[in-house]
């Protein structure tokens, strides 16, 4: 009983001594120096007032990195971090993100990019990307859907250097139909299945008959026309 | 007796020789030579000899030897006198030398048997060898039949070709020659089947086969089909007269196969005289006699069927094409359509219960014919709206003119009920009737025992759903009789009176029931607006908690015109009246005077004005006196206007709603689909997209017929709205959120 209650008493010394020991039981321990650099670098694109990277912080992160802000990895980082508002970090999340790429300084975050594009787009991961990628763009609370134009936008930089024909038809005819002015998520994530499924542009696997989304059949019915 | 105790014994030698003496008679006896028939003593004692010559003690008991010679005998009597003999001859006469020598072997086989028959008891049954007639039998099969069979047959086939080309022939002599062939059989048919059967089958077939193609060639359906009918019949009898009856099935199916079957497609489709030509022509016996041929064959009848539906699928085609050329300027005649595909209707149904046998694939057959036709559209009209039309005719025609019998508009109510039946879009047809109920029942046109009795009937064949809101329809209208009543005791007793000395009738209609009206903020004349009020205390009175809501475009009104001439009664509805009533104030009112004061919209204000003004009755001089309303014109009271009727109806054409219907049956059907759907999943939790789109049409089916596009949307909705979601392992597939 005495040995109990002096452990815990230690536990409770070490948790009120430091925040960042915090993170101490996470799969990849941080070393409280490796935490101080994390924090220092997110001080530096941090807003002081909101004590969070909002989209400024964000675009001069990104030309620090030499990428472009609406490149894929941005939103891969973003993913990482599971950031929740588009165009905004936490202290937490970016923490979060940061110790799990291991990177504590800038360049090390920059060399971590190309390792964290292979994570990505391994498989197993890449179908949980690609509903975040949605999911983070659902601004207000009970929103489920998406507008046709930031669709188009998510598509190309998602997409696009993977599936660079798809993604050009698709948006193509997104923006001339009239249908739809909304793509909600099941549609967005058929859309990712079909890249996968179907080989382009012969389109002969595709079965209108089988469950894929309606905007999906018109879509295929609308390039058969065009190729007729 | 035992008188054999005291003999010698016989010898073989000797017994032989005996035996042999007594056989040379036999044979001269059978053969039919002169000799006397054997005494009672010699019969006996060619028995006793055998007799003897088995119990004899040994060395000399020849039961062995004697069964021996008994082989012998016959097998002698086989390869030495009957053979040859058959041998000799050809054609017909070794036929009958057959058959003759047959016979007559079997009598020598009986006698013989007779002979030596104490063989039979003790030898033979201790031995478990061959009787004596299996020996008999067996030799002359292994001696003669097997020698002569092959020319047997190809003699009896040639002779059978004979007959089959008309010639008289021996059928007796082939019915033995064939028993032949079953006996030697020897307890099977299969020397009947292989030495026989089996040919006689081929030659048939190549015979029939080659009928056929000459037959098919020259001959028209009908003269084919008699053919073929007494082909059947005269194999029928062959078999009776001379063939064994278990060829009858082979050789009525082999003639079926070759004269019916193989040039089924060819001979129904024959131009000119096919089962589309005897179907247009009325040929009830050519078609009768088609089924009966085509029925006897398994399967035999799809072909004839398939023949008639596209007769059937023409004909109705056809009809739709002609009403689409007639219906000029957009308008298509209803009347002449319906009738007209009622008429086919009961021109092929007679064909199908008569001629077809009442057979559910002709009946089939014709419903799918039906259903092609059935649900074409004419002239943008769909089937739905021209049949709801079609009955409203009907109806109102039969309201004015009671000399119209009853049984006839009971035949045209059952008519358009089958007709229904063919219609995929249900519900659109309800709507429709809905609509033109609505307006039947308003305006009085309509004879209650003809509304009630096509409710029945409807209700009958698609369910109560089908008819409810129809019935409501009615019994308001039932109740509105009492209401009426009630509302008039009100008004004598509040002593109120009548208000401004309007007369005047409120239908109370049920919102649930009757199809969905616009309602207007029409300012109505003063006179007018005191009855709204009485009413609507008399109703506060009587009933609580419900609101009225005035659809005054529905309402007429009967007003005295003072023209200079004279005062004309004019039968107007309740728009009219409120314009003609605005005239009562003032002598001239501009077009947006009008609108301001009455507060119509300005399609229905344009409508009225254009009735009143610029039709057969003008009532109101219009400024300038253009055929069209605008905007800018002005109009003035006609106190001119006469004419030598006291009584004038004006009518207000209705508006064409159908866009309107068509919108909300499409709204309807989108509940129906997503309620359909939830209701699959919940019971089925999980299901297959396929499989759910399948479900949901067929339990929509009663009443239309689902766009698979829209199953598909409102899928999706239910997706987006979680009620259902998609598989993660399998996209395929639906999965019920609870």
């Amino acid at each position: 009983m005495r040995r109990s209650s002096a452990a815990s008493k230690k536990k409770s010394d070490s948790i009120t001594s430091s925040t960042t020991d915090l993170f101490r039981s996470g799969p990849s321990k941080a070393t409280s120096k490796e935490m101080d650099r994390i924090d220092h670098l997110f001080n530096q694109y941090a807003n002081t007032s909101s004590n969070l990277i909002d989209p400024e912080g964000i675009e001069e992160l990104c030309s620090n990195l030499e990428v472009p802000h609406t490149d894929i990895r941005i939103l891969m980082l973003a993913w990482k971090m599971k950031a929740e508002k588009q165009g905004y970090f936490t202290q937490e999340e970016w923490r979060r993100g940061l110790k799990a790429l291991r990177a504590d300084t800038l360049s090390k975050l920059k060399k971590a990019l190309p390792e964290l594009e292979k994570e990505v787009r391994r498989q197993s991961n890449f179908a949980d990307f690609y509903a975040y990628a949605f999911r983070y763009c659902l601004t207000e609370e009970k929103q489920k859907s998406i507008d046709i134009e930031t669709i188009c936008q998510l598509l190309d930089i998602v997409m696009g250097s993977t599936f660079r024909a798809q993604v050009d038809y698709f948006v193509e005819y997104l923006k001339i139909q009239n249908d739809y002015k909304v793509i909600n998520m099941d549609q967005w994530m058929g859309f990712d299945r079909f890249c996968n499924e179907i080989s382009f542009p012969e389109m002969t696997e595709y079965n209108p008959e089988l469950a894929w989304p309606l905007v999906l059949d018109s879509f295929v019915e609308w390039i058969s026309e065009k190729q007729a | 007796m035992s008188f054999s105790q005291n003999r010698e014994p016989i010898t073989i030698e000797d017994g032989f020789k005996l035996i042999d003496a007594a056989v040379t008679k036999l044979t001269r006896i059978i053969e039919g030579k002169p000799e006397p028939p054997f005494l009672p003593e010699e019969y006996i004692g060619n028995y006793t000899i055998v007799y003897n010559m088995c119990i004899q003690k040994p060395p000399h008991d020849s039961s062995g030897p004697l069964y021996e010679k008994y082989g012998a005998i016959l097998q002698a009597y086989d390869k030495l006198t009957i053979l040859p003999s058959i041998m000799e001859k050809h054609d017909e006469y070794m036929l009958r030398e057959v058959s003759r020598w047959w016979e007559i072997n079997k009598i020598m086989v009986r006698w013989l048997s007779h002979f030596f028959y104490y063989l039979d008891r003790y030898y033979i049954a201790r031995n478990g060898i061959p009787s004596l007639t299996v020996v008999g039998m067996t030799c002359f099969r292994d001696h003669v039949y097997e020698k002569v069979h092959f020319n047997v047959k190809q003699v009896v086939i040639a002779l059978i070709h004979k007959e089959r080309e008309g010639q008289q022939i021996d059928r007796a002599l082939l019915k033995n020659v064939l028993d032949l062939f079953v006996q030697n059989g020897m307890g099977n048919m299969e020397r009947y089947e292989k030495d026989f059967e089996d040919f006689f089958l081929t030659e048939t077939n190549s015979y029939y086969s080659r009928k056929a193609s000459s037959w098919i060639q020259e001959d028209s359906c009908p003269e084919y089909m008699i053919k073929a009918e007494e082909s059947l019949k005269k194999e029928k009898e062959r078999v009776s007269h001379y063939l064994h009856s278990d060829t009858e099935p082979k050789l009525v199916a082999n003639v079926q196969t070759n004269l019916l079957v193989s040039v089924a497609k060819q001979l129904l489709e024959k131009e000119n005289s096919g089962c589309s030509a005897l179907l247009r022509d009325d040929k009830t016996d050519d078609l009768s006699r088609m089924y009966r041929l085509y029925h006897a064959i398994p399967q035999g009848l799809e072909p004839v069927a398939v023949a008639f539906r596209l007769h059937v699928t023409a004909e109705g085609n056809s009809l739709i094409k002609q009403a689409e050329d007639a219906a000029t300027s957009g308008i298509v005649e209803e009347q002449v359509l319906v009738r007209k595909i009622i008429d086919l209707h009961d021109k092929y149904m007679a064909y199908v219960t008569d001629c077809f046998q009442n057979h559910t694939l002709f009946h089939k057959s014709l419903k799918e014919a039906f259903e092609i036709f059935c649900n074409k559209k004419v002239a943008g009209s769909s089937s739905a709206e021209m049949l709801a039309t079609f009955c409203d005719n009907v109806f109102k025609k039969a309201a004015n003119d009671k000399s119209n019998d009853d049984s006839t508009i009971e035949s045209t109510i059952d008519n358009v009920v089958k007709l229904l039946d063919y219609i995929s879009d249900k519900d659109l047809f309800a709507e429709f009737y809905r609509k033109k109920l609505a307006r039947r029942l308003l305006f009085g046109k309509f004879s209650d025992d003809h509304e009630r009795s096509i409710l029945t009937k409807l209700k009958g064949q698609f369910g109560g759903q089908f008819t409810s809101q129809m019935e409501g329809m009615g019994t308001d209208m039932q109740l509105g009789k009492d209401q009426q009543t009630g509302f008039e005791e009100y008004l004598k007793n509040a002593n109120t009176g009548k208000p401004k000395g309007v007369d005047f009738t409120v239908t109370v209609l049920t919102t649930g029931f009757w199809p969905s009206y616009k309602t207007s903020d029409l300012n109505l004349p003063l006179e007018m607006v005191n009855c709204i009020e009485s009413f609507k205390a008399y109703y506060e009175i009587k009933t609580k908690h419900r609101r009225l809501m005035w659809i005054y475009s529905l309402g007429n009104c009967n007003l005295t015109a003072r023209f200079d001439a004279k005062p004309i009664e004019l039968i107007v509805s309740t728009y009219q009246a409120a314009v003609l009533c605005a005239f009562n104030h003032t002598e001239r009112l501009t077009y947006q005077e009008l609108i301001d004061q009455l507060n119509l919209s300005h399609e229905d204000l344009v409508r009225v004005l254009h009735s009143l003004s610029c039709a057969k009755y003008k009532f109101l001089k219009k400024d300038p006196a253009s055929k069209t309303i605008s905007k800018t014109d002005s109009f003035e009271f006609n106190s001119k206007f006469t004419d030598k009727m006291r009584r004038i109806k004006v009518p207000l054409p209705p508006v064409d709603d159908r866009k309107k219907v068509v919108e909300d049956v499409d709204k309807d059907r989108r509940y129906a689909i997503d309620a359909s759907l939830v209701r699959i999943m919940k019971s089925r939790k999980v299901l297959p997209h396929q499989q759910l789109v399948s479900e949901c049409v067929e339990q929509l089916s009663r009443m239309f017929k689902p766009d698979i596009k829209m199953i598909k949307k409102r899928i999706e909705d239910l997706i987006t709205r979680d009620y259902l979601e998609r598989d993660t392992e399998n996209p395929n597939t639906f999965k019920y959120v609870a």
